[in-house]
């Protein structure tokens, strides 16, 4: 087991690694770290003490080094476009991000699982082919559209639910909700639908293929010789055993979540990090996307680690397995 | 069935059990796919739409009433038609015009092209990489797939469209944004190739693997054949029936991905718009009730992309012996 | 498990149905499509910033919505008789800061200084001005390097800030957009207009309340007590939000949608002019294009290429369509708005793709020749759509313009730093005089001049004659020279103007806001119908 850990651990470590690596590399190399303190009439002489004062004419590994040692320390450099700390610009938007994955993660689950419990034990049904047919339009239709099309009949036909912008925002210390004020719902719903619908499908086809696939183990069909009640089977045997997968990949889908939510706050104007990742590239502001890029992959790493662990702690067998893999 | 955490991942949205038995390549050829395919008339009329909307696309130039990419032959006093059936439409522009007097049924043939050669090509440059390393991974195993498997990891951390961003943010960084829109083609095919590249390695290096310790490949090893003739020539076609099935998932996904990034304004420019693009101009004009200029183009995307999924979702059903 | 989501969905529907949107009324929800590069007054001369300025700080003078000057912190201004190069301002009484502090001359002083200094960009409005200096308490005095009739019309936008609260929060010096970091004033601001802030988060919302202290409060004819003002890029986005009743206020209203809105029960739309041009530049200074096919020589440095463009260019097809008819047409910089103006300045050639064929034959491209044309995609009314229906009449004249549109934030600093072969411009006049148009956009290139000339453009002859400008106090003689450089650069041709751009503003029932010609719409001046 402390084998495993270690294992796991040490792969984590050299995945942030390498990420920092490209980060770095776009930090220091695409970038030019010293634009934010001279201006077109700076001279070649202070240019040059500016970039000794940065460390720029350092061997390149110890250059590395501090910028690990940096983003460790949330040190991302100074935004081009809003001559503001990259920290501090993340901060205040990384709020908003994680509330709207975490919702958008929570009604995947809560919508998706028993839509695929539903057409895994009835994949006939006239209701299952709809649900079927919903999955298919949910990964065929792009977020973007379908962003707009709720807030074309939410919003502005039916005024309902606001279009844009995140509402209802309580401060609590350094962080920010919207989970706790109506209005705050009000403005989190159709985004969190928008950018979980993809996940939605993904998590009704999953467990939809995982009933299908235990309900013809042979345990179900002793207990279904055993005479038990078709819902103890379905629920306690069959939807038991589809459920730890399902969790591991909705863990592991936040990760993306948060990278997919660029679009989803585009189109709803929704104050997050991905938005502001966006605006960073159209404006080529290269210290926020080398920091947004790190702490995605951080945040991706983090999650898949924490669910391994979890999920070997459940499992023994992925231990042996993952030794041998 | 193991869950490790690269398998979820590698769980396509609508790929979810990825066939990994040889007998399933035998399969492809031997199953009856002919006799599921004209049992579904969903998965015939999806076909169907597939296989028009592509030629539409392939002959664009010939089917077109105009030439929305021919700058010169646009009149601006053309501009902001509705469809030939509203009042003030003509059957000169069957759906429409946009701002600029472009035909709108004109641009989404056109456009359509320009999405589906991205599309295509990123699959292929995808599906190539992952074919490639897959094959490599599985045969020599070791610390060679190890290290593969390993990139396949740092690469999943990153979905295409934030490969794309970045991709387009620093060929826009290096080049200067002039040059980086007449790069942004290839930067699109790259960015497409570099994120879906992952399941095809997986999926090959675990037939690869199961096919390496066949009595075949011993017996081709034994009669000295070189290893990339084995890999090519033997392990190869046998391991193709999930790469198609991938594959057809994927070029959905691809026209998504491009479709995306054009509508966030980092993907093809107005001037040269593919689907995406032409939904975000469009979108411009939502409420101003010149509604053809979105809707059409939206409509397009969602059947071609809806119509490619139906078949993918239909071989892979068909090719999934679990599932029958 | 099943019942218990679709019960906890239904609760989550049924709390969405019940609150009905909030109509506070007193609160005046505004959108626009760009936000303020930064709060401090001084730092950025752009629309934008100006906008959210003026609410919360005031100059000694502004324009109304007409354009008119109204006396804002001073209640008269005159040119000393004894002295024709001092100004000299009274200012208002009783004025306080938001902060409780009193308004002196010191405030006054400090503000025009901090507005001259390297690092603002406010610093081209007051080139001019030598010194500032305080008479009394209540009395400033402005000398000018020559005498300067017109000083007191470049002074509608420097804000008057506290000098003692600028001091104690790091905000002495004016925020240098092009390189250090924010100072105290960058996201704090402490003026003596009608609003004061509240909290303000760039590219999310800033808002303001209002200022219990304001010395003008008597007069304002509205009731919000408090302004949420959010920038939406996106013009979709924006009108849905109008629409599904969220803002009250759309400032950048998307020609397309002006009729619909026109229709749409309790919206309000105004439409007008703005005091601002919309043209092309073209580099003529440097020695090859840098996105042509053409090598060893620069199209652009030929004239008859230049008026080909120009001539290539169908404004009227332009405003009928692209513009929906927000705009004027016109073959000038600069508007009737301001000082200088005349009809027979402002033409154009007439559209005729034959002629501006031959004219490029002439001048030896009878095939044309590519060229880069770098737009920008959200600063003024269809601005991409503009460069797209320019792309394509170039096209018909044989120039392959290949269209690059980006953020402003993108676009002028490469327009300040030349970079560009081809781009598009838009040029407001707060000054409402010629001389403001020949400095930034025809004047060589100086650290006081020449800012927004992107053109490579330097006429050393034409140069002294626009310093002259500044000096010249017999108004028929300064009259006559601009005049006469007004007929020296339209034969020039190194801007191809298209139009001026009308603006729109669309209201939810209850107040109309009018235009206006600046774009900076005052809130102090908005009238409520009080329903």
């Amino acid at each position: 087991m402390l084998a495993f850990i270690i294992r796991r651990l040490g792969q984590a470590v050299l995945v942030l690694l390498t990420v920092s690596l490209i980060a770095f590399a776009l930090f220091r190399f695409v970038g030019d770290p010293t634009q934010q303190m001279v201006s077109q009439d700076t001279s070649v002489e202070e240019r040059m003490q500016i970039r000794k004062d940065l460390g720029l004419n350092d061997a390149i590994p110890i250059q590395f080094l501090r910028f690990v040692t940096n983003a460790a320390r949330f040190e991302f450099g100074i935004s081009y476009q809003n001559k503001q700390p990259v920290a501090k610009l993340i901060a205040e938007r990384f709020p908003a991000t994680m509330e709207l994955a975490l919702a958008s993660a929570v009604f995947a689950l809560l919508v998706g699982m028993p839509m695929g419990v539903y057409t895994g034990l009835y994949p006939t049904s006239i209701l299952s082919r709809l649900f079927q047919m919903i999955s298919l339009i949910g990964i065929s239709l792009p977020t973007f559209l379908i962003g707009i099309l709720l807030i074309f009949t939410f919003s502005v036909a039916l005024g309902w639910l606001p279009s844009f912008g995140r509402q209802g925002v309580v401060k609590l210390g350094s962080w920010t909700t919207s989970f706790l004020t109506i209005e705050g719902w009000r403005s989190l719903v159709m985004p969190a639908i928008t950018l979980g619908l993809f996940q939605m499908t993904l998590i009704m086809r999953l467990v939809r293929s995982e009933m299908l696939e235990v309900l013809r183990t042979d345990y179900i069909r002793f207990a279904r010789a055993r005479g038990l009640k078709p819902s103890a089977i379905h629920f306690r045997h069959a939807l038991k055993n589809t459920l730890i997968p399902v969790i591991t990949i909705t863990g592991l889908q936040l990760g993306s979540i948060i990278a997919f939510a660029i679009i989803t706050e585009t189109v709803f104007q929704w104050p997050g990090m991905g938005l502001m990742f966006l605006q960073a590239v159209q404006t080529v502001d290269i210290p926020i996307m080398s920091a947004y890029l790190l702490l995605v992959a951080t945040l991706y790493v983090l999650i898949n680690l924490a669910v391994d662990l979890l999920y070997s702690a459940v499992d023994p067998r992925i231990r042996i397995s993952g030794k041998v893999a | 069935m193991q869950i490790t955490p690269e398998d979820a991942k590698a769980t396509s949205p609508s790929f979810n059990s990825a066939p990994s038995e040889a007998s399933l390549a035998v399969r492809f050829f031997d199953s009856d796919l002919w006799y599921s395919f004209t049992r579904s008339w969903l998965t015939m009329l999806a076909a169907a739409i597939t296989l028009l909307l592509i030629l539409s696309a392939v002959f664009a130039p010939l089917i077109a009433p105009n030439d929305p990419l021919n700058l010169q032959t646009l009149n601006l006093m053309d501009g902001s038609k509705p469809p030939f059936w509203s009042q003030g439409g003509e059957w000169k522009f069957p759906l429409g015009t946009d701002q600029q007097g472009r035909c709108v049924y004109s641009s989404i043939l056109y456009g359509m092209r320009i999405s589906l050669i991205v599309g295509f090509f990123g699959v292929l440059l995808a599906a190539t990489i992952g074919i490639g390393l897959g094959l490599v991974a599985g045969y020599y195993g070791g610390r060679v797939d190890a290290f593969i498997m390993r990139a396949a990891d740092v690469q999943l951390t990153f979905p295409a469209i934030l490969i794309a961003l970045l991709i387009d943010g620093t060929t826009r960084a290096l080049v200067g944004t002039a040059k980086s829109e007449a790069l942004i083609f290839w930067v699109l095919v790259i960015s497409i190739g570099l994120s879906f590249w992952v399941q095809y390695a997986r999926t090959v290096r675990g037939s690869t693997m199961v096919e390496r310790n066949k009595d075949y490949v011993h017996a081709a090893r034994l009669i000295g054949l070189s290893k990339s003739t084995i890999l090519f020539r033997h392990v190869l076609p046998n391991v193709m029936g999930p790469v198609m099935v991938i594959a057809t998932i994927n070029l959905a996904l691809a026209v998504i991905t491009e479709a995306t990034l054009s509508f966030l304004g980092v993907g093809l420019p107005p001037t040269e718009p593919s689907l995406g693009t032409l939904i975000r101009i469009g979108n411009e004009f939502l409420f101003s009730g010149e509604w053809w200029v979105v809707i059409f183009p939206g409509v397009t995307l969602a059947v071609l992309v809806l119509a490619v999924n139906l078949l993918g979702d239909w071989l892979r059903d068909a090719l999934n012996p679990k599932l029958q | 498990m099943m019942k218990r989501t679709f019960a906890l969905t239904a609760a989550l529907l049924a709390s969405t149905l019940l609150t009905s949107v909030s109509a506070d009324a007193k609160s005046l929800r505004w959108a626009r499509s760009q936000d303020a590069t930064t709060l401090d007054p001084h730092s950025g001369n752009t629309g934008p910033n100006h906008v959210l300025m003026h609410n919360m700080y005031e100059p000694l003078v502004i324009r109304g919505f007409d354009g008119k000057l109204v006396g804002a912190l001073a209640t008269s201004w005159r040119v000393l008789p004894t002295d024709p190069t001092v100004w000299e301002f009274k200012l208002r009484p009783g004025v306080k800061f938001h902060n409780g502090a009193a308004l002196t001359a010191d405030d006054v002083v400090f503000s025009m200084e901090r507005a001259k200094k390297p690092a603002a960009d406010m610093k081209s409005l007051l080139v001019s001005v030598q010194s500032i200096t305080k008479v009394d308490d209540m009395t400033v005095q402005m000398k000018t390097n020559g005498p300067n009739a017109l000083l007191v019309n470049n002074l509608t936008n420097l804000a008057i800030m506290n000098k003692a609260w600028a001091e104690a929060n790091n905000a002495a010096d004016p925020q240098n957009l092009t390189q250090k970091v924010e100072n105290g004033a960058t996201l704090a601001a402490m003026g003596t207009g009608p609003y004061s802030l509240v909290s303000r988060q760039p590219d999310v919302s800033t808002v303001m309340k209002q200022f219990d202290g304001y010395w003008g409060k008597a007069d304002i004819k509205n009731d919000f007590t408090e302004i949420v003002y959010r920038p939406i890029k996106e013009n979709a986005t924006r009108i849905a939000a109008l629409l599904s009743g969220e803002v009250d206020f759309v400032q950048d209203l998307p020609p397309q949608d002006i009729q619909r809105l026109q229709t749409t029960d309790g919206i309000t739309v105004s439409a007008g002019a703005e005091n601002r041009s919309i043209f092309f530049g073209m580099n003529i200074g440097i020695p090859e294009l840098r996105g042509s096919d053409v090598k060893g020589k620069n199209p652009f440095a030929e004239l008859k290429v230049r008026q080909a463009v120009n001539m290539s260019i169908n404004r009227e097809a332009i405003q009928r369509v692209t513009m929906r008819g927000q705009s004027t047409p016109q073959g000038t910089i600069g508007t009737p708005f301001i000082n200088g103006y005349t009809k027979e300045i402002d033409t154009w050639p007439k559209y005729d793709v034959a002629a501006a064929k031959a004219l490029l034959a002439e001048a030896g491209y009878p095939n044309g020749f590519s060229v880069t044309l770098h737009c920008t995609n959200d600063r003024y009314v269809n601005d991409e759509g503009i460069c797209q229906s320019a792309v394509s009449m170039l096209g018909q004249i044989g120039i392959k313009a290949t269209l690059v549109a980006q953020s402003l934030r993108v676009h002028f600093p490469g327009i300040q730093k030349g970079e560009y072969d081809f781009y598009l411009l838009g040029w407001g006049i707060p000054t409402f005089d010629s001389h403001y148009v020949f400095n930034d956009l025809y004047r060589t290139k100086s650290p006081s001049a020449g800012t927004w000339n992107g053109t490579g453009y330097s006429n050393a002859a034409l140069d002294a004659k626009i310093d002259g400008l500044n000096s010249e106090v017999d108004i028929a003689k300064r009259n006559a020279t601009i005049a006469d450089i007004w007929k020296e650069i339209q034969a020039n041709n190194v801007y191809a103007p298209v139009h001026m751009q009308f603006i729109a503003y669309a209201t939810r029932k209850g107040f109309t806001i009018p235009v206006d010609v600046e774009n900076t719409p005052k809130m102090r001046f908005v009238v409520n119908s009080g329903s």
